[in-house]
Formats: structure tokens, sequence, C-alpha cells
């Protein structure tokens, strides 16, 4: 089944609407998570690792590890968010709760409902990125103004891994078999993708595989924005993610009017 | 209409019509293609060959214009867990882009017309089967439809909850709504729709009023008379009877004109032997066979 872009309307706007009412019950579940996860690793990292990890050279600042860390996890908030919605959170919905079923009894496209899941998953990755950017601009580790551009950013990367997230649950049998994306994409990006150390020292090969994941280029803009200064070009970046966003929505609608329509 | 599903052809060319107003019925086992077909008349499934137009529309263009004037209600529950009585109904509202104002107003109208006014805040998860249904044919009903689409609707319901279902369809019926139904009792079909039209494999067998039907296919009476005495076989086969022998039971539709009726009750019954009028689910059984199908 191809995709028809002309049945993509403003509509999806009402799919939206749903998942943001459910949203709202569990608001307190869900905002728990982005407000105390930057805290325990600011202390484990702040207390803990302090004496063993000294400053760290970054785009010509010298930067306790605790500075460096923290827009990186903001990044990798982002992915987390809109990846796991778009993999259990629809998956749920569509397989379960079947309730995609009963909006395809209505005046809404397949196309707008994967729309609207997508969005919402960017929405999510965008409101975590905003509370935790709540949290760490009065620690001082997020510079003000820059930050409020943090939530742009945080949107359009969420975008991706929804997509990214999409094309799984278009693809997979059950749902215990998320892990597997989780454990070869997810858990590599979030350990390789400069948040957790700067690209400087690593040989070429890694810094070519590490620029290639969305990931890096989430952390170097946050990092940019956070910091005021950052190792690679801003517009490529940006670049990178609106095209990445652009070229997996498609093959998320693709991946998931091949699954639902029969 | 024809659909094919990779190798497999579930529908295998069939056509009906149904005019405005009128309670429809699509009969035939498990199977025989009925939620195919019913898929493929709100826009869900894509026809593989055929045409079908809904209210004059072609549906593979004009999908939104027909959808937003039907109501559907399907065989699964799709009912949103995540929301209460009340949410599922003003959230559906939504995609139908209704105003407000409307919403609020249809909502009240359809909660005490299903007799859910005192579950508007209850989770979904906390109805009962019953109510669950009767919300989903709320649901289906916010827009005010021209015609209602219901695949199997009683299916898991008590007695109580199937009659209460039934009433609030003849209700409906009073207010000119067309209603396009499929089912597997045979009570339902006969006693809410007009027509009925019976598939198997993918095609069309009959189609007819109930009565039409069972007076074709069944006769006037069923006669069954188990286990069959001797000479009952021949008999039959002299006469050039309508019966199915099912080994310790002979099924014998006797229509109203032969008086074979009459000679079987005095040379045949014998043993065990009853004598009732002829039903759909005679007609059914007969035309469908009464091999297991899963």
């Amino acid at each position: 089944m191809s995709v028809r872009y002309r049945d993509i309307s403003w509509r999806f706007l009402k799919v939206l609407h749903r998942d943001v009412v459910v949203a709202k019950r569990l608001w307190k579940v869900n905002f728990l998570v982005p407000l105390l996860e930057p805290a325990f690793y600011i202390l484990a990292f702040g207390l803990g690792f302090r004496t063993l990890i000294g400053d760290v050279d970054y785009a010509g600042l010298k930067l306790t590890y605790v500075e460096f860390l923290a827009p990186a996890l903001i990044a990798s908030a982002v992915m987390w968010n809109s990846f796991f919605e778009t993999t259990f959170g629809s998956f749920v919905r569509m397989y379960y709760q079947k309730t995609f079923d009963g909006i395809l009894a209505t005046p809404v496209s397949l196309e707008e409902i994967i729309v609207a899941e997508m969005v919402y998953a960017a929405l999510r990755s965008t409101a975590a990125a905003a509370i935790m950017v709540a949290v760490l601009t009065p620690l001082g580790f997020v510079a003000f103004p820059a930050c409020l551009l943090i939530p742009l950013v945080a949107f359009l990367g969420g975008m991706v891994f929804a997509a990214a997230g999409m094309i799984f649950t278009g693809a997979i049998p059950t749902i215990d078999m998320f892990n597997l994306p989780i454990f070869l994409f997810i858990t590599p990006m979030f350990l390789f993708s400069s948040t957790f150390f700067p690209m400087t020292d690593v040989p070429v090969w890694g810094r070519v595989l590490s620029w290639a994941t969305p990931l890096y280029h989430v952390v170097e803009l946050t990092r940019g924005l956070a910091l005021g200064a950052m190792d690679s070009d801003p517009w490529v970046s940006l670049a990178y993610l609106l095209i990445a966003s652009i070229v997996l929505g498609d093959l998320a609608l693709r991946s998931m009017k091949r699954r639902l329509v029969k | 209409m024809v659909k094919r599903y990779g190798a497999i052809t579930a529908v295998k060319g069939v056509s009906f019509c149904v005019p405005r107003g009128e309670f429809f019925g699509l009969l035939g086992p498990n199977g025989a293609g009925k939620t195919s077909l019913i898929r493929m008349i709100y826009g869900f499934s894509p026809l593989s060959e055929g045409e079908l137009l809904v209210f004059g529309k072609d549906i593979g263009t004009q999908w939104r214009y027909i959808r937003s004037r039907i109501g559907v209600c399907q065989q699964d529950n799709t009912l949103d867990p995540d929301l209460s009585v009340e949410q599922n109904l003003h959230v559906f509202a939504g995609y139908f882009n209704m105003k407000p104002a409307e919403t609020r107003s249809r909502t009240d109208e359809l909660l005490e017309f299903f007799a859910l006014q005192h579950k508007r805040r209850s989770k979904v998860m906390d109805l009962s089967g019953g109510m669950a249904r009767r919300l989903v044919l709320a649901r289906a009903l916010i827009n005010n439809p021209e015609l209602l689409i219901l695949d199997e609707p009683t299916t898991g319901l008590d007695p109580q909850s199937r009659h209460q279902v039934w009433d609030r369809l003849g209700a409906l019926r009073e207010r000119g709504l067309s209603l396009l139904l499929t089912t597997h009792y045979m009570d339902e079909a006969a006693s809410l729709c007009e027509r009925l039209l019976i598939v198997d494999h993918g095609k069309a067998l009959v189609e007819g009023s109930p009565q039409e039907l069972i007076e074709e296919h069944a006769g006037r009476n069923i006669i069954e008379i188990s286990p069959a005495p001797d000479g009952l076989l021949a008999f039959l086969e002299a006469k050039g009877a309508a019966y199915d022998d099912l080994g310790d039971r002979i099924v014998i539709y006797a229509g109203a004109e032969s008086g074979l009726e009459e000679t079987l009750r005095t040379r045949f019954c014998i043993d065990q032997c009853t004598i009732r009028p002829a039903g759909l689910e005679d007609v059914f059984l007969r035309l469908t066979g009464r091999g297991l199908r899963e």
C-alpha cells in the first residue's frame, strides 16, 4: 500500500488531542522521570565520579565533567521519550487496544493517525527537555536565554526518533522484540554519540560512526545552546535532523501502512 | 466486490444493493467473508477488484465523505481503555470535527438512549460486557449517521442485553436509519432485518426477506425423525423430498403442498419425532452445510 500524502490534513490534530487527553490523566507520573533523572545523574557524576574524572576540553572550553554531561542528558531524554512512545506506546494502542481500528471507522486517515502518533511522541520529548532545562538552568548547567531554543531542538530530534520507532512498530511481530532495536541502536547511541565523552580523542572511524547517528546531532545542538559553543557546525546538524525526520517519517508511514492496510 | 489477501481470495465477487432506510443482514459461517465485505464498505480495506458506491460515492476516492456519514460498530472492542465513558464519546466526536456544544448535547442524548448516564465517568474497563457493547453502539451513533454498520453487535451478550440492543435498534429504525448487520444469531437476523444475504466461501448464496428465504429453502415445517425407521429413506427418495441425513437423525423439509407431512406423521412417526415450523436456522444450515468451519 503506498502512502497517500494528500490524505494528511489538519484532522491529525484530533488524534493528537486524544493522546494529550490520556497524557493529562497520567501527567504526574510522566513528569516525575524528566524531573528526577537529571538530578540522579548529576548527583552520581558530581559527587561520585568527581575525583576520578578530570576536566574536559570541549570546543575550546574547560569544563567539569558534569558541565560536559548535563546537556547530553537532555538529548538522550529526547531519544528515549519519543522512541519509547512510538514503539511500546503505539504498539499497545495499535495491537492490544485496537485504538487505530476504532479511529479508522471515522473520517480520519491512517496517515493522519501515524503522523499524530509521531508528533505526540516528539511533544513528549519536548516536554521532557523543557522540564530538564527548567531544572538544569538554575543550577548553572545550561545558559539562559539560549536554553529556550532547546525544546525546539528536542521537537525536531524527537520527530527523528519517533519515526525510527514507528518503523519498527510497523515491522515487528510481537512487543518483546522491541528489545532488539533498543539493544542494537538505542543503547549504543546513548553510549557513543558524544554523550559521555568528547569525540576529540576518538579515532576517525569512531568519529564518523558517531557523526552518522541522529543522537550525535541532538547532543551537539543541545550542548551548543547550553554552553554557547560547540565542536561542529550547527547548520549541518540541523540539516541532518531535518532530512532524517523527513526520510524516516516517510519510511514509518510506509511501514505502518504495510502492516495495517489489509 | 472481490477481496484477495495474498493467495487467498476471501470475497469472490459478491454484489448487493441496500436501499436507504432498509435493515439489511449479512449471514454466513465463520470465514465466509462477511467481515471482509464490511471492512471494504467502510473503507478499512481497499477492494481488490470491483466497484463499491456508498451514498452514490466511490469509497476509494470519497472515503472521507462516506465515513463522516456512517457509524461503524466493529467486531473487536475498540473502545479506548485509557478514557472514561464520556471521554470516549467526546474524543470520537472530535474525529468527526463536531463542535463542542453539539458534542455535549449528542453525548447526553446517547448516554440516556443507551441507559449509561450513571456510568458517565466510569472507566471503560469497569463496564460489563453489555454496557461496553451499548457504549460501542452509542459511539457509532455520535455523528448522527445515515447508515449504521454493525459487525456481530450482540456476540457474547446475555439475553437481556441482546434484547435491549435490539430494542434500541428498533427505535432507530423509526428514525429512518439504514442498517447493515452481520450476525450469527438467526433470531437476531429474522427479527431485525427486512432483507438478508447469505454468503459462504466468499460467494453470495441467496438473497431475500427472512420469510421468503424460509419458504423457499426450508419449506413450511421441519420434521425430525430419529432413529430413521425402515423404508423412510426409500420413501423420501421416491417422493423427491428434501431432507438431510445426519446419521442418527433425519431432517425433512416439508413444503405446504405435497401432503408429505401427513404421510410421514402417520407412517413413520414411531419413536422420536418432532414437527416444528421451519426457521431461518434451517435455511442457513441447509445452504451452508453442517460441518464445522474452524
